[in-house]
């Protein structure tokens, strides 16, 4: 990423993607907060719930500027959320080091200590989060979500 | 986003005061004043945060407040934290810390009873 812009693209009214694209820089975490959490409302989650996904997804990004990127803080990472008619679909997309999945697992919430809570928020929160290692370069993070109308 | 940190000496210790967003940007900052408390020698009972201004917090933020409760411990002082959002509470809640700190209403609660 050229400059440590933030962009906002492919908003196709069509495709129902809204795609954002943020340097990895933690100062730019409160943008992906602001931007997500009235998409998650629109799409029917209660406040609460909203506020958790959010969370969740501002945890995934604090693990791609710690362990993808290294703490580097000029690389992107690139926010997609998807509207299918039954879930809430994001997709966090980064360029860095590998996830390995057999590495990513909750800690055990009775071990209380400074850090580690992340994951765990992430697999607490979202119904569905799958990590794929097979793209080019870097890991996509797809977590999904039932919207609350289908499953009520 | 910053928080913004204010610290003041009370009756029983001290009183940390945070509002904004205490997340991976800011948390360093917070863990950083709340060391100097640390620094300013014995006599205190207590530390009290004061999180009424606090309408996010991420992981980065727990552990520094789980970090602070180690601190305490160490130092045989108290930490009560004080007027939690609903937002906070439930961030606490999904981590099954609630019953793990002090929490008052307010922070003049917290100060009662030492």
């Amino acid at each position: 990423m050229s400059g440590g812009g933030v962009t906002i693209e492919n908003t196709d009214s069509r495709q129902e993607t809204v795609t954002l694209t943020v340097p990895s820089h933690p100062r730019f975490l409160y943008v992906i907060r602001s931007a997500l959490y009235p998409l998650i409302i629109d799409a029917g989650f209660r406040k609460r719930d909203a506020a958790k996904m959010v969370l969740a997804v501002d945890e995934a990004c604090s693990n791609i500027i710690r362990h993808a990127y290294g703490g580097q803080d000029d690389q992107p990472i690139t926010l997609t959320v998807e509207f299918p008619e039954d879930r809430f679909l994001i997709r966090l997309r980064d360029y860095g080091k590998k996830a390995d999945p057999s590495e990513i697992a909750p800690r055990d919430l009775a071990d209380v200590r400074p850090g580690g809570l992340g994951t765990f928020f992430i697999k607490a929160v979202f119904d569905d989060v799958q990590y794929d290692t097979s793209v080019d370069r870097g890991t996509l993070l797809t977590m999904a979500k039932t919207k609350p109308q289908v499953s009520q | 986003m910053k928080v913004e940190i204010t610290v003041q000496k009370i009756g029983v210790g001290h009183l940390v005061v945070l509002k904004g967003d205490v997340d991976m940007n800011s948390s360093p900052d917070v863990r950083g004043s709340i060391a100097e408390v640390f620094k300013q020698g014995p006599g205190a009972k207590a530390l009290v945060i004061d999180l009424s201004g606090v309408r996010y917090m991420d992981s980065s933020g727990i552990a520094t407040l789980v970090e602070a409760m180690q601190n305490c411990m160490k130092q045989g002082m108290k930490l009560r934290l004080a007027e939690l959002s609903p937002s906070v509470r439930d961030v606490f809640e999904l981590a099954r810390l609630s019953s793990i700190f002090e929490i008052f209403p307010k922070a003049s609660d917290a100060q009662a009873g030492l």
